[in-house]
């Protein structure tokens, strides 16, 4: 019925230009911040003299950290729990963090005005390789945080050690191999910003900002500000990409609406590009060492792996409560392996504040990116091929539910199916052959193998809040008399095509078109509590409500329909899109029928309302377990070390695909994406903390030209949780993708005895290795 | 500086500083929020217009370059209430997600059309490579162009 391919909804805007981005946001009396930011990674701030910007005739206010010290809001509480400098008192703790905000008539005033501020820093040594945070003699970071003597942030464990330890001392083969998953940045192209309204009449804020969680920020702004939380709206009009990205306050946010409340005027603020890619959050960033314990006919008993996490300066990850690694502790993968134990070490270092953005559903990047490198070390290591040994060690389809050696219950899945049809689109044996041919010819070629399984949708209360506040999403839904509808969702879309498949959904459960149901989200002020996108949760938490709110509202439908056919409830049928008398057709009454009825002076049974709408709140049972298999084909030139993708065929099972054209864009996406993380995009820094990538000219994401055209395919395995079967795909490329390019690029590679690289493989390092010179596994300045 | 800058067809005169970016131009002086910005450096391309049919990064044109000259934006594809193929090609092929790109693409592609009316996967994706998309992997938007192309060669024949 309305499931299926649709064309979207929200494209009529945006082909026109009509979007309505943060930065279209245009008030009457507006004013535009912009702020100065530190030049050093760590420095003691000796003072801050900003009176020549407040004598710059357009400016109309000059904020510094002091100033907001006296307000109580120069440091605000990290999504970790931690603590994060709105704009630096005491110190600066890496290179682009917020140290004052300027207000003025118009944005070049505002930037004019930002070198007239003096800032006198006393620069101190910076903390900028992980593996030396620990280090006793490493300068602490955190001085602000009481009786701090280290830049230690946590440490957590989670599987069975002494079980992995036993079966590695019995193993046959044991491998292990250290690995760097690199500092990237989602990179959205509408960078973060904000327009901040306070009324001073009314008391009411209104915050425009490119939210993935509006409402969670509203109540954010509640708890830190003081503000009452009814009289703060966030809106989050269209969303020119997040990816993770926009999911945490930033100080910007807080600088624009103390702006406004200082002025007495709105106050935009848009960050440049190179403070977006030097001060939003970044991803990744996990030195791991992996090993494991196998027999040597290529089965594994047992996966170990340690991790040494970069947070940077503040711990703004944005992690369910309980896993302070995100959900990394699935990284047994999808192999059906006895035992597994992960030990994650958090530190501080000089960096830019975060650790999750980056379609990583809560660090399940890094943990598929480690179990797919480690799974091809052994491979290479028992001299078999990658596909095959994958093969040997999948989990089966009748171990589901399967219970995972760290605690995760695998919902539904047949994962070999799924390899074996990623092994046909791409005639695996054929590419062997072939390969085989060219490696006699002297030439690179490589093909990339990677399985991966997500659990997304998080999550059940129980198990999972974001600073208390419980993964759970509320949806409400009106049907009007003429039997339209308005879906009201806590989620917010930045391109998945919510306004659609949301619509798809309710037309799906109602039996009305797609076209008659509106979806509205992204205004607090209009829509149900709920945490909001990321970690791949509208589809299977707002999805999930979306389909419960219309299953309520045709129950009371049903009600309603008895009332008209004079018949009781119990002795209707849903059949095709109607209520009809059970084994009679033709008493159908459609939807658009019984909302008129519902709003008319029909008589109802006793305890009925009338009218249909309704409210759900969904709190998910279980995550749901989307996963795939893929294959990278690539083409090494030896004389330039430039990799080619020549092939990629992704193979993914997400369940129910409510809208297969939809699902199929985010697969395209996440594939790009895999590619840029794997081959060109990192942030690096050199020994003092600068920024070595704050602008698209050092930071490469991929253009049409890296990129081959996708070959996709797909199976079905329905979730059992989810109301209709759908597991949610968001993240699920750019989860898989980037250990098929690197085992792609490194299976090439094998004549020069190579067996990992870290990423990004550039051509710079790549020919490194085929002029005999080791990969380079860390992004120190040579 | 005083300037007039014909816009989609209509002249558009503004006292305006040298050093004003043409992006910025038309998105607060003449309120056409179609055209983005998404960098420093001229690299991602969301601000591309066509400056006298010539697709050009806003960014880095000052808005006096613009004084006496002919631009189209997005706002100006759509005629007489009719879509152009372009804009038709990107709802029908899904060449869209988030939006922010699409602006630019559109005109890049309108002018590929324009000056090749039936571009091959190779010149579609060299025509774009200096525009980014950080949501359809590119895939999308390639067969975007070429339904418009296809759309286009029909409607000629
Ligand atoms: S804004 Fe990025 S190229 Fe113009
Ligand atoms: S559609 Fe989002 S950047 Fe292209």
């Amino acid at each position: 019925m309305s499931h299926g391919r649709m064309h979207r909804k929200e494209d009529a805007r945006f082909i026109r230009g009509r979007g309505n981005y943060t930065d279209d946001v245009r008030l009457p009396g507006m004013l535009y911040g912009a702020i100065l930011r530190s030049p050093y990674a760590h420095a003691r701030i000796v003072s801050v003299d900003a009176s020549a910007a407040e004598a710059h005739p357009k400016v109309r206010a000059v904020i510094i950290g002091q100033t907001l010290a006296g307000l109580g809001l120069a440091w605000m509480p990290t999504l970790s729990r931690d603590t994060q400098a709105v704009l630096a008192t005491d110190k600066v703790r890496f290179q682009g963090q917020e140290v004052a905000f300027v207000v003025a008539e118009d944005a070049y005033s505002a930037r004019d005005a930002l070198e007239l501020i003096d800032v006198e820093y006393e620069p101190l040594d910076a903390v900028i390789d992980a593996r030396k945070a620990l280090d006793p003699d490493a300068p602490v970071i955190r001085d602000d945080l009481e009786g701090r003597t280290d830049n230690h942030v946590f440490d957590w464990e989670a599987g069975d050690g002494e079980r992995a330890d036993a079966l590695f001392a019995q193993a046959e083969v044991t491998v292990a191999q250290d690995m760097l998953y690199p500092r990237v940045h989602p990179a959205p192209l509408e960078t973060c910003g904000a327009v901040a309204d306070f009324d001073k009449v009314t008391g009411k804020l209104t915050v425009w900002c490119p939210t993935q969680a509006p409402h969670a920020h509203r109540t954010l702004y509640a708890m830190v500000a003081g503000l009452p939380e009814h009289k703060i709206r966030v809106i989050s009009p269209d969303i020119g990409g997040g990816f993770g990205g926009k999911v945490g306050i930033y100080p910007g946010y807080v600088c624009a609406i103390v702006g406004s409340i200082v002025t007495g005027r709105p106050v935009k603020w848009m960050e440049d590009r190179s403070e977006n890619l030097m001060s939003t959050s970044f991803a990744r960033d996990y030195h791991m060492r992996g090993e494991i314990a196998a027999t040597r006919d290529g089965r594994i008993r047992a996966i170990r792996v340690k991790v040494l996490a970069d947070h940077g300066a503040f711990n703004g990850t944005a992690q369910p409560t309980k896993f302070p690694a995100g959900f990394f502790h699935v990284f047994s993968g999808s192999y059906d392996i006895e035992a597994a134990h992960c030990a994650v070490t958090g530190v501080y270092t000089n960096k830019a504040p975060g650790g999750v953005a980056y379609a990583c559903s809560f660090r399940i990047t890094e943990a598929v990116y480690l179990v797919e490198r480690m799974v091809d070390v052994l491979a290479a290591e028992l001299g078999m091929d990658p596909a095959e040994l994958r093969l040997r060690n999948l989990i089966r389809p009748e171990q589901f539910p399967y219970r995972s050696p760290t605690g995760w219950e695998y919902d539904s899945g047949d994962y070999p199916r799924a390899l074996r049809l990623a092994m046909d689109l791409a005639g695996y044996d054929k590419l062997r052959a072939e390969q085989a041919d060219r490696r006699a010819r002297g030439e690179l070629m490589g093909i990339g193998v990677s399985f991966f399984t997500e659990a997304v949708g998080a999550g059940p209360r129980k198990h999972m809040d974001i600073l208390g506040l419980g993964m759970a999403d509320g949806a409400e839904l009106r049907v009007h008399p003429t039997g339209k509808a308005v879906l009201r969702v806590s989620c917010q879309t930045q391109g998945q095509g919510h306004e659609t498949t949301f619509a798809q959904i309710v037309g799906q459960e109602l039996g009305i078109p797609a076209d008659d149901v509106e979806v509205v989200h992204g205004d607090t002020d209009q829509t149900p509590f709920g945490l909001g996108t990321y970690g791949s949760r509208s589809t299977p938490v707002s999805g999930a409500a979306a389909a419960i709110v219309s299953r309520k509202v045709r129950e009371r439908a049903r009600i309603v329909a008895a009332a008209m056919l004079e018949a009781s409830p119990d002795d209707l049928e849903w059949a095709d899109g109607r209520w009809a008398v059970v084994g009679d057709p033709a008493t159908g009454r459609s939807m658009a029928e019984i909302a008129l009825a519902a709003h008319s002076d029909l008589e109802l049974p006793e305890g009925v309302e009338g009218h249909l709408d309704a409210v759900t709140v969904y709190n998910p049972p279980n995550l749901t377990y989307p996963f795939g298999a893929y294959i990278c084909v690539v083409d090494v030139d030896p004389g330039t070390g430039q990799v080619k993708v020549r092939r990629f065929v992704a193979v993914d099972d997400c369940g129910v695909r409510i809208n297969p054209m939809i699902v199929e864009g985010q697969i395209h996406g996440g594939l790009a994406d895999g590619i840029g993380m794997a081959l060109m995009q990192v942030m690096a820094f050199d020994e003092d903390g600068n920024h070595l990538g704050a602008s698209f000219m050092d930071y490469l994401l991929p253009t049409a030209m890296e990129c081959p055209s996708w070959e996709l395919g797909e199976t079905v395995t329905p979730s059992p949780t989810h109301p209709i079967g759908a597991k949610g795909v968001g993240e699920s490329a750019t989860v898989g993708s980037p250990a098929a390019v690197v085992n792609a690029v490194v299976d090439a590679l094998a004549p020069y005895g190579v067996r990992h690289a870290d990423m990004p493989l550039t051509p710079a390092n790549v020919w490194r290795v085929i002029n005999g010179n080791p990969f380079r596994t860390d992004l120190a300045i040579p | 500086m005083r300037i007039t800058v014909s816009v989609n067809g209509q002249p558009h005169t503004r006292d305006v500083e040298p050093r004003l970016l043409l992006v910025h131009f038309l998105r607060d002086e003449l309120g056409l929020t179609g055209t983005h910005w998404g960098c420093d450096t001229s690299n991602c391309g969301v601000c591309t217009v066509q400056l006298d049919g010539v697709p050009v990064k806003s960014c880095t044109v000052l808005a006096v370059m613009a004084d006496g000259h002919e631009v189209t934006t997005v706002e100006g594809l759509e005629r007489d209430g009719e879509l152009d193929a372009v804009q038709k090609g990107f709802v029908e092929c899904h060449g869209l997600q988030c939006g922010f790109c699409t602006p630019g693409m559109l005109l890049t592609a309108r002018r590929l059309l324009d000056t090749v009316p039936d571009p091959d996967e190779g010149q579609i994706r060299e025509a774009i490579s200096g525009q980014l998309c950080r949501c359809t992997g590119y895939e999308n938007i390639v067969r975007s162009i070429r339904w418009a192309a296809a759309a286009e060669g029909e409607a000629r024949r």
